[in-house]
């Protein structure tokens, strides 16, 4: 109220708060500039393409741009038997012009994902089409293919009509919508993603627990070593920062395989016989193996920043107040390193979540991830709105993680360094 | 009430890090019951080491230590009951004042009740009650202090560490606190091991205070004789200001003796470590014990010239180029009967023989 009544003024008359502003204009443009490469490239990098990976996942204007006459013809179809002559009649003509212009192609795939069969039908139709008369066009195309007689085709056509769509979004999560509209799930032995969702979370989960246990000690020894040791150790951490990706996974192979170091070795100190070498690889083990050691340094890094920070005399202070070893630990030592632990195991999991070359590589049937089917559908089956929507799927959960790991622990207490 | 006077007893310890160097070399010390102790030292000096190695948390390489007539270097820490205040203090972070006053009391299995009880004992002995909900993080640098000196003694240990507790506060703050943990050790009587290096620090608080130099305790005794009377010149120049005249003993009789000194001049001294003819030795006198233009009758008379002079209020302190030590330092009370201190003036310094300590030659 009183800064209203009365705006305090500097000794030129000027209210203070513009002559700040003034003051701070300046620095604040700099600053802006400053910044702005990086916020191109920020926005340029990685805005842009999420925002259009989010656009491409729901995009569904292709088909119903190729196909405008059939749509609107369409429109007054109640989809319960097969469309009349006016509905054949624009699709031929839709057709005919893609054919023209030989772009059916995309079309003939993009109908394929909506029911399989399509592109024969497409291409058969395509075929035959050229010694079309004019007229009754109905009775034309369902002489080409019996399946052109069947309602479910056409009734597939019609979904794809809206130029927005959540298909894909279940399709992700294997369901599906029905010819009623209703949404359900997909035959039981068709359900792959549910089980590679699973599958991800399970190898996510154990590798972030595995990281845990074994870069727990380590990070210790790193923080308490004289430096002359600890130096080295570090070095051993970080060795395989520096070692290509595809190198370190490739070494897991020869060590993993069934002729391999490993197997060689059990069978020389006669833990298993040479007959009945246990495959390591190409299956989860291998992911579990490769995974861990290579995000290891993941969680050995922020849990070691945080223990060096600790002081040791907080544990000879737990003792000398008469905590056993194993009190002192667990009540002083080990709650100040859970900002470190927190850090870690958010890296490691959201690292881990999204893994792709490791389990493609040495993953195998049984070890392959959810990021390896979005890599399949962006490479072989070229369906990349589906892409997109898993990998929008990916992210969300990835942002729930962090959310609930907000909820739980607080972002504030995460420390990396 | 006989009181345990080798209550805390170091018998001929050494220690030693990396089987090159001594720490600690033949360490013997006895330490009483209740009694306010202070290792005192500069920094090297082994007195930390020592302390570490009656809390348990170095192992003597030689020797044993004795508490209460146990000896106690094969017990691990958290049995030996001894309280520590560290030099950061090493509050648990992450607990409130309470918790880190609970911890001993927890690991002893007391009751709630008794853990209450306690905890508000020993706040307000620190005169922190209310605090109880505050985190360390909360709280300032004298506050911390506090809390960790109660946590110390929250569990009523028999001998309280204390490792440069102090050092991290401002002087006021230092100084009050001195009091405030004196006052707490006449107050409950625990046996206090107390470790700095600020010797006013160690003169303000101690019964008696151990003056460590290069592993050695090189004089045990109280604070006052510790000053007036130090008996080597490692000592005399650590404890308090000091003036130093280096020379030869030409004569020594039972209680005096002639130095003479290195540009030839010759005084008179108290023979404390020179038993003989043509020793070398360093003889100290405190600023204090010599007195100008004195009517009274002193055995040394000389004439020194002023060559500064620095104003402190309720004293002057004067530099002298005297007998050849152009470092001598005078204190002059301010009176009006001091007003000719000039630069540049000469002045008649005198002080007794008793004064003057005759000592190692180091």
């Amino acid at each position: 109220m009183s800064s209203e009544t009365q705006k305090i003024l500097t000794t030129d008359g000027i209210p203070l708060e513009e002559s700040l502003k003034k003051a701070e204009k300046k620095n604040k443009i700099k600053a802006f500039l400053l910044v702005c490469p990086l916020l191109l490239f920020l926005i340029i990098t990685y805005v842009f393409p999420i925002g259009d990976m989010l656009y491409r996942s729901v995009d569904d204007r292709m088909v119903t741009d190729m196909l405008p006459k059939t749509y609107k013809a369409m429109k007054q179809w109640d989809g319960k038997e097969l469309p009349d002559e006016k509905v054949f009649e624009a699709f031929y003509l839709d057709y005919k012009k893609l054919v023209e212009e030989k772009t059916f192609g995309k079309l003939a795939t993009q109908l394929n994902f909506e029911k399989n069969g399509f592109k024969s039908i497409l291409k058969k139709l395509k075929r035959k089409m050229k010694k079309f008369e004019e007229g009754n066009y109905k009775e034309q195309i369902m002489n080409v293919h019996k399946r052109w007689a069947d309602v479910e085709y056409w009734r597939a056509l019609k979904r794809r009509a809206p130029s927005y769509t959540y298909a894909k979004y279940l399709k992700g999560v294997d369901m599906y919508e029905n010819e009623d509209g209703k949404i359900v799930q997909v035959p039981e032995d068709r359900r792959i993603h549910k089980i590679l969702w699973l599958r991800t979370l399970e190898v996510a989960f154990f590798v972030t627990i595995f990281c845990f246990l074994m870069a727990y000690p380590i990070a210790h020894l790193l923080a308490t070593l004289p430096m002359k040791y600890s130096n080295l150790l570090m070095i051993c951490v970080l060795l395989p920062f520096w070692t290509s990706l595809l190198v370190r996974t490739a070494s897991w192979m020869i060590l993993l395989q069934q002729q391999g170091i490993v197997n060689d070795f059990f069978v020389m100190i006669g833990l298993v016989s040479d007959d009945s070498r246990p495959e390591m690889m190409y299956n989860k083990t291998g992911t579990y193996v490769a995974m861990t050691q290579i995000l290891l340094p993941f969680m050995v890094l922020p849990l070691y920043s945080v223990m060096k920070t600790i002081s040791p005399s907080l544990m000879r202070a737990g003792k000398s107040l008469g905590g056993t070893p194993f009190i002192a630990f667990w009540k002083v030592y080990f709650p100040l390193t859970i900002p470190g632990i927190g850090a870690g195991c958010l890296l490691v999991f959201i690292l881990a979540i999204g893994y792709y070359i490791t389990p493609a590589l040495v993953g195998g049937a049984s070890g392959t991830l959810i990021s390896n089917q979005i890599a399949f559908h962006m490479k072989s089956t070229l369906d990349w709105s589906f892409a997109s929507a898993m990998g929008l799927m990916l992210l969300t959960g990835v942002l729930a993680i962090y959310w609930v790991y907000n909820k739980l622990v607080g972002v504030d207490n995460i420390k990396l360094g | 009430m006989s009181k345990n006077s080798e209550f805390v007893k170091f018998d001929k310890v050494d220690k030693s890090y990396d089987g090159k160097v001594l720490v600690v070399k033949d360490l013997n010390l006895d330490i009483a019951e209740g009694e306010f102790i202070t290792m005192l030292g500069p920094s090297g000096s082994g007195k930390t080491t020592c302390l570490m190695m009656l809390a348990g948390f170095e192992t003597p390489t030689n020797g044993e230590i004795y508490l209460d007539k146990n000896p106690i270097s094969n017990i691990p820490p958290h049995k030996r009951g001894i309280g520590m205040v560290f030099q950061n203090y090493a509050l648990f972070p992450h607990m409130t004042v309470y918790e880190n006053l609970a911890f001993p009391l927890r690991v002893r299995k007391f009751s709630k009740d008794d853990i209450d009880k306690k905890v508000d004992k020993a706040l307000s002995m620190v005169s922190l009650s209310g605090f109880e909900n505050r985190m360390p993080g909360q709280l300032s640098g004298g506050q911390q202090q506090r809390v960790a000196v109660a946590r110390a003694l929250v569990f009523d240990p028999a001998v309280v560490l204390m490792d440069e507790p102090l050092g991290a506060l401002d002087k006021n703050l230092r100084e009050s606190m001195q009091y405030e943990i004196k006052h707490i050790h006449e107050s409950i009587g625990v046996t206090v091991v107390y470790v700095t290096h600020d010797q006013s620090e160690a003169l303000t608080m101690s019964n008696r205070i151990a003056v460590f130099n290069d592993g050695k305790v090189q004089q045990l005794s109280s604070p006052d004789k510790l000053y007036e009377e130090p008996v080597n010149s490692f000592v005399a120049e650590f404890i308090g200001e000091n003036n130093r005249f280096s020379g030869q003993v030409t004569d020594v009789s039972k209680d005096k003796c002639k130095v003479k000194l290195d540009d030839g001049s010759e005084i008179l001294a108290n023979p404390i470590a020179v038993k003989s003819n043509g020793e070398k030795t360093i003889v100290s006198l405190r600023p204090e014990r010599a007195l100008i233009n004195t009517k009274d009758k002193m055995e040394n008379n000389f004439k020194g010239k002023i060559e500064e002079v620095i104003y402190h209020g309720d004293h002057t302190r004067v530099r002298l180029n005297l007998l050849g030590n152009k470092d001598f330092i005078l204190k002059v009370p301010n009176s009006s009967a001091n007003m000719d201190i000039k630069l540049g003036n000469q002045i008649n310094v005198s002080w007794n023989s008793f004064d003057a300590r005759a000592l190692d030659p180091k």
